[in-house]
């Protein structure tokens, strides 16, 4: 039962994200992970500076439809490139401590910057028939191109009480051009105070600029579960923007002391038109259609409570 | 051969100006009357420039900059070939600067590149470059310290000739083009980290496409599978920048003076951080004579597009005594740099509205349109585009370029790269009137090396638009071991190859390289080349300059991103120790 529903919401995680699952195969950066850099092969092995070779003549063609008078690429030597000098004309003038401070200082500012962020996703009061909630979803990052520190948050609260809250803490690291994979812990403080999960999952754009998130989670029980979101900006103007967003969530386990049941447990539908004031400040307002599925839908029809709302909601989306 | 005729203007006129524009030097006052041998600009041997903070008006708005001696730009450098000179850089930041002097050919210690040619000048220290001038024309300074180049730190360089110019005026103006942001430089960069697109106010809509003034939904759908923006032409744009024409904005009107049939020399330097523009001056044809300080034949243009980092001289004879209009556009067309040249201060002419912005073609995306049979959004047959085969496999197809590395940073690779040499700039694709193009170029003295090259190099420039990452060969700098190594004198036929959808003003320090164009022995000489997107450029470049020298993509935000390699020739001369 339970590697069965594990697979049914995998295959969707696979399936709808094509960008991970065929243009950033994991295979295509293993090979490259600490080459030496590519100026040096045309000196050490001849058939690279034969390909090179075999490229330009391209570069005649154009040339010559261009009516260029110059020589041709053919005429062209084949002569390696010279071996990578080590030492550093600079040092000859000033202080080697100096330039080996200054050389450190140059990297760091020619790819090594370390930024952060932080992202208010959601923020926004919940209109039901009979109760007003508050809901965020929001993250965070810091670090560079490829490796980052990752801080997630989403719950919720009504005017009493706090009704759900988890924080993740994730490493995260740029496996392709657009996405990352994730791994790291997840903490409940609410509804099951104390709970901990390990978290392994993926985000990134797949194609048409879906923004997705999806992740496994095995909480310290030892029960399963995941989670799959999806977002897309519809650019209705330059600063009108209608967003729709599904979020589903999925358990292998039956948990009837939170009443989740094994299978798809609940689904988020929402649709949200928002204004960037600037494109760090967007208030929004949209309507949230919130389900719960399956057998955790029975638990909630056994409790008495809704098995379905619809909520409209107000909010702002911010970051900086 | 030719005559030089200078006018000289009154020096009390001047001094009026002087007093009611101090944070701007005398050649780019509001109210310019042109350069003369008497004007106050920086000359001799013994220079001195202070660089510190200071507050910046554009358009009736303070905002923080960097100036030297209190101006943005700073001052002209005005020297004479064949001369020494001294340079002293006092630094009154509270953090290092530098100052490269851009496309001075010079001994590589005082090319100014902190952790390349010198350790940098640390705050509150001064440093002195002391270099023979061994040539002459346009060209300018910068700082290579961090971002503090889009905070105004730049100014122009003119460099007479020790004899006779063969270039005839009668007045001369410097235009320095600049972009300015009331965003701190820093802010700018993260945003482009954080979100791509940050700063692209113009893009393809749902309402443009109900309307008609972007292509269907069905075209935009096309550029959205392959998570590509085709009106991202650039990362920063007029939604942030004003645009400086000699540190004034459109609406300041720096204006230059001229009596009318006078040939005027305007000497145009893009010291832009980010910003390629397209410049024209409605009702004057231009004539090109110089590119890059290298004298060029003249060359009869209505526009040309300037890269970052280029400079071009200008010959325009207005005739008519009534005020003409200088346009230099942004390439994504978010807005202009605006002056005015006329005959007495005060006037001014129609500005031209905006053109519509670009939109990226195949072409930019290093598919060569005609050889290819599938079509295309925004060409006809789009309609039936939908069913065509350009999965992102062909698009970053790591058997296109052996050498790259294909990790996160390439997003693309072009699959057909052509030589765009002759191509038009961006957005200038279908305009009207002449525009000039580098294979217009010829030059007007003899190339001094004409061997044919003893070898290729090919570098590729890659990059990542999701994720603001910038690359050669698609490696960051920040991750790079080794430099790109030159034999003393060898000459080497380089080929850049553009993987990428923007354009990339590449600059080589300390050397001139010819583009693979015209006529033997006249090819056109350049410190910095402009390479479109999905496109390629070869020159040849004769490595001349022992030592080490940097070289990068002139977009800033570029640049520090990691599209940035060091050359290094050798051997070093045996002089020093």
């Amino acid at each position: 039962m339970r590697w069965r529903v594990l697979f049914a919401f995998t295959a969707p995680l696979v399936m709808a994200t094509p960008g991970l699952a065929q243009t950033d195969p994991p295979a295509m950066q293993m090979p490259w992970p600490t080459s030496p850099p590519q100026t040096e092969a045309p000196a050490e092995t001849p058939d690279e500076s034969e390909a090179d070779h075999s490229q330009m003549d391209h570069g005649t063609m154009d040339h010559s439809q261009m009516g260029h008078g110059a020589s041709a690429d053919s005429e062209v030597g084949n002569e390696p490139a010279p071996e990578a000098p080590a030492d550093h004309a600079a040092e000859r003038f000033y202080s080697a401590g100096e330039m080996e401070a200054a050389r450190a200082q140059l990297r760091r500012e020619h790819g090594g910057a370390i930024i952060s962020t932080v992202m208010v996703d959601l923020a926004e009061l919940q209109f039901s028939d009979d109760e007003t909630s508050f809901h965020w979803e929001g993250e965070g990052w810091i670090g560079g191109d490829i490796n980052r520190f990752v801080f997630k948050t989403e719950g919720d609260a009504n005017e009493d009480d706090v009704e759900s809250a988890e924080v993740q803490a994730l490493y995260s690291r740029a496996i392709g051009p657009y996405f990352d994979v994730q791994a790291g812990v997840r903490y409940d403080i609410e509804p099951r105070r104390n709970r901990a999960y390990a978290v392994l999952g993926f985000e990134g754009v797949a194609p048409y600029w879906f923004e997705t998130t999806g992740a496994l989670f095995v909480s310290d029980e030892g029960e399963l579960s995941a989670r799959f979101e999806g977002s897309y900006d519809a650019r209705l103007t330059q600063r009108w923007i209608l967003q729709p967003r599904v979020e589903i969530n999925l358990s292998a386990d039956d948990i009837p002391e939170l009443g989740v049941g094994a299978g798809f447990t609940e689904a988020e539908l929402g649709l949200r038109l928002r204004y960037d004031i600037t494109r760090t400040f967007s208030p929004y307002v949209g309507v949230s259609y919130d389900t719960t599925l399956g057998d955790t839908a029975d638990y909630a029809r056994a409790d008495g409570e809704d098995v379905a709302a619809t909520r409209f909601v107000v909010g702002v989306r911010t970051w900086f | 051969m030719f005559s030089r005729r200078r006018l000289l203007h009154g020096a009390g006129a001047l001094g009026a100006g002087l007093v009611a524009a101090r944070a701007f030097p005398a050649w780019a006052q509001t109210h310019a009357h042109g350069l003369g041998p008497t004007l106050p600009t920086l000359s001799g041997e013994d220079i001195a420039l202070n660089v510190a903070r200071m507050h910046l008006n554009i358009e009736g708005r303070s905002g923080h900059a960097i100036g030297l001696n209190g101006t943005v730009p700073g001052p002209l450098i005005r020297l004479r070939e064949g001369q020494n000179v001294r340079l002293t850089v006092n630094n009154q930041l509270d953090e290092e600067t530098s100052i490269h002097w851009h496309g001075l050919i010079l001994p590589f210690q005082m090319d100014g590149v902190p952790g390349v040619s010198f350790p940098g000048i640390r705050a509150g220290r001064s440093f002195t470059y002391d270099f023979p001038v061994r040539q002459y024309g346009t060209y300018w300074y910068h700082s290579h310290s961090g971002l503090q180049e889009q905070e105004g730190h730049y100014g122009p360089i003119v460099i007479d000739p020790a004899g006779a110019d063969p270039i005839a005026y009668d007045r001369e103006h410097v235009i320095v083009l600049s972009d300015y942001s009331f965003l701190h430089p820093h802010t700018i960069f993260a945003r482009l980290k954080q979100e791509p697109g940050h700063f692209n106010m113009q893009r393809e809509i749902i309402l443009g496409a109900l309307t008609g003034r972007d292509p269907p939904l069905s075209d935009q759908m096309e550029w959205a599978a392959m998570r590509m923006d085709p009106t991202d032409i650039s990362d920063v744009t007029g939604s942030t920048y004003t645009f400086l024409i000699n540190g004034h904005g459109p609406a300041d009107n720096w204006t230059g003076l001229f009596q009318p049939g006078e040939r005027v020399r305007l000497r145009f330097i893009n010291a832009a951080a980010m910003t390629i523009f397209n410049v024209r001056i409605p009702g004057l044809p231009l004539t090109i004579v110089q590119a890059d300080g290298q004298n060029v034949k003249p060359v009869a243009v209505d526009e040309f597009q300037i890269s970052v980092a280029e400079t071009y001289d200008v010959i325009v004879e207005p005739r008519e005594d009534r005020a003409f209009t200088l346009v230099a556009e942004a390439v994504d067309r978010s807005g202009i740099g605006r002056a005015t040249l006329a005959p007495r201060p005060g006037m001014s002419a129609d500005i031209p509205p905006l053109r519509a912005r670009p939109r990226s073609t195949m072409r930019d995306m290093g598919m060569d349109m005609s050889s290819m049979t599938m079509a295309w959004p925004g060409t006809e047959g789009a309609a039936n585009a939908g069913g065509m085969d350009h999965g992102d496999m062909s698009m970053r197809d790591g058997a296109n370029a052996p050498q790259v590395r294909m990790g996160s940073g390439v997003q693309s690779i072009a699959p057909m790269p052509v030589d765009r040499l002759g191509d038009r700039g961006q957005g200038l694709e279908d305009v009207e009137h002449r525009v000039l193009v580098y294979t217009d170029l010829e030059a007007l003295e003899a190339n001094p090396d004409t061997r044919t090259p003893s070898r290729s190099l090919e570098l590729h420039l890659t990059g990542n638009m999701e994720r603001f990452m910038w690359s050669f060969d698609g490696e960051r700098f920040s991750e790079v071991v080794e430099p790109i190594p030159f034999r003393r004198d060898e000459r080497v036929r380089v080929t850049l190859v553009n993987d990428s959808m923007m354009a990339h003003p590449i600059h080589l320090h300390g050397h001139f390289f010819e583009l693979l164009t015209g006529s033997d022995g006249k090819r056109p000489r350049k410190h910095t080349v402009n390479v479109l997107p999905g496109g390629k450029v070869t020159f040849d470049l004769t490595a001349d300059a022992p030592g080490d020298w940097a070289f990068h993509c002139h977009l800033l935000y570029h640049m520090h991103a990691g599209m940035f390699r060091v050359v290094t020739v050798r051997p070093l001369d045996e002089t020093r120790s």
